[in-house]
């Protein structure tokens, strides 16, 4: 799928502060810790402080992309929201980041929802609505708080933070080469209405599902686009944990280096919806000119959105500072212990509750 | 809070939505619509000046809360501030992210958007400004 001209203008990232490493967390439940992070390839978790949710790392994050790309908020004619942690059932937070960025009323806004995936579903959105010309700027965001049951596999990754890309045509600073989507009936992870936490299929999360989706969407993207790995700088892959995604790759053909930038779940955990574009971010924050990205989504149920971009020379005067670059939340953090973590995601039941 | 209460202040809350006098220049928050400055109130009558706060200033003086307001059980101990706008006024807001030890007089934040509080398990969530430590000083390890 081809949006002609269609490309990046500006993006922004948000992490919350607050870590927790695999070792604290297995000290409570009798686990290895430490083997558990080695097997996931996870050396801490982001962790979001009790005020903040998926509405609020929404905004802090299209904020920093507002103020990067100079946005005028009254150009903005779409805002779509991907998470699975959306804080009402009904209410968007589509409608409360929109107002908080001053882009109200002459928008439309809406939630997406497809387990990890339903930001990358948002930026194919956007692309459409601004190659036909029905909006000039179109906001895309993943973003997500979720959880694992205490003392599942899921709570030793699951984590905190979020994407926002700004898509249009000029100036952008990556265009937009192609989009290509792979999707399936597969039943390997999912949350019924009124569940708190989600339920997985264990093993069968992997092979039929994250690897199959991911390699047969890159495969496709790069057959419709005459490429292979040796044609991409940098590659960018769902990361629901630090083990998949390098699986993936080397099922793909790409070696380390080209998956050096693009992964960050070793260091904040899989931030769901926020996890591909928050890798992105970080390949953008060190991307040069005329370099080729390849990035595969994925989220469970299933399916991929694929993406194949190209850096254009805009990216050496684009303001990459302001906010946080990426590589500073993967560096920083403030660690906290189990009792705090427990406190902070509502695991502990106050009285009158 | 009732939601229409709350609803009236989200370009205040959510924006930091301030008024500015054409006559002195003076920048109000929350926006007023006569300028108190002035002796001359009736020239900043209707045309007092709407505008935003940039969300930069510094911590003019705080304290550290360990009864919790209804709400905020789950973050005690938390750092309450004065703090003095790049634009002038001074508002008051919770310091997010930081050991109340870390903080002090002087110390530059900006504002940041964070959950206030929620009317119970099925009421409205309340959103709106806070401050954050400026340059992420209080994420260094």
């Amino acid at each position: 799928m081809r949006a002609e001209g269609v490309g990046i203008v500006s993006y922004g990232t948000y992490v919350p502060r607050y870590r927790i490493t695999p070792d604290e967390i297995g000290r409570v439940w009798g686990v290895d810790g430490v083997a558990m992070g080695k097997n996931l390839n996870i050396h801490s978790k982001s962790v979001p402080s009790p005020d903040e949710d998926t509405i609020t790392i929404s905004t802090e994050a299209l904020r920093v992309a507002m103020t990067r790309g100079g946005i005028d908020p009254r150009d903005i004619g779409a805002v779509y929201v991907g998470s699975e942690s959306h804080p009402y059932a009904v209410k968007p937070t589509a409608t409360i980041v929109a107002q908080a960025i001053g882009a109200t009323p002459n928008l439309t806004a809406a939630d997406f929802e497809f387990a990890c995936k339903a930001g990358t579903a948002a930026i194919q959105v956007c692309m459409g609505l601004v190659a036909s010309g029905m909006i000039k700027y179109g906001v895309a965001i993943g973003s997500d708080t979720s959880q694992g049951a205490p003392g599942d596999a899921l709570e030793y990754s699951a984590s905190a933070g979020g994407g926002a890309f700004i898509l249009g045509k000029d100036p952008i600073i990556a265009k937009i080469n192609a989009t290509q989507s792979y999707t399936t009936d597969t039943p390997d992870f999912w949350r019924r209405e009124g569940q708190r936490y989600p339920s997985h299929g264990g093993r069968f999360t992997g092979e039929p599902a994250y690897f199959r989706h991911v390699t047969e969407c890159g495969k496709g993207i790069m057959a419709s686009e005459g490429t292979t790995p040796a044609d991409y700088q940098h590659v960018v892959f769902h990361q629901p944990n630090g083990k998949f995604p390098q699986r993936a790759g080397k099922l793909l053909g790409f070696n380390e280096d080209q998956m050096r930038y693009g992964m960050v779940t070793p260091w904040i955990g899989n931030t769901y919806s926020g996890a591909a574009l928050i890798g992105l971010a970080n390949v953008l924050d060190h991307a040069k000119p005329s370099e080729r990205i390849l990035v595969v989504g994925y989220g469970s149920g299933a399916g991929s959105d694929a993406f194949d971009l190209t850096v254009t020379d805009n990216i050496t005067n684009f303001d990459r500072q302001t906010g946080t670059p990426v590589q500073h939340d993967l560096d920083h953090g403030i660690p906290i212990n189990y009792s705090i973590y427990a406190k902070f995601r509502g695991k502990i039941r106050l009285s009158g509750e | 809070m009732t939601v229409a209460r709350f609803w009236r202040e989200t370009l205040r809350r959510y924006n930091l939505g301030a008024s500015k006098c054409p006559e002195c220049q003076a920048v109000f928050f929350p926006p007023r619509s006569v300028c108190p400055n002035c002796s001359v109130h009736r020239k900043s009558l209707t045309k007092m000046e709407a505008c935003q706060l940039s969300g930069r200033g510094v911590v003019y003086s705080y304290t550290t809360v360990h009864e919790a307001a209804d709400g905020f059980e789950m973050q005690v101990p938390y750092v309450l501030a004065l703090v003095k706008m790049a634009e002038g006024p001074m508002l008051t807001g919770q310091i997010v992210d930081v050991d109340p030890k870390d903080i002090r007089e002087g110390l530059p934040v900006r504002a940041t958007f964070r959950r206030l509080r929620a009317d119970g398990d099925d009421g409205v969530i309340h959103y709106g400004y806070k401050f954050a430590l400026e340059n992420g000083a209080a994420a260094k390890k």
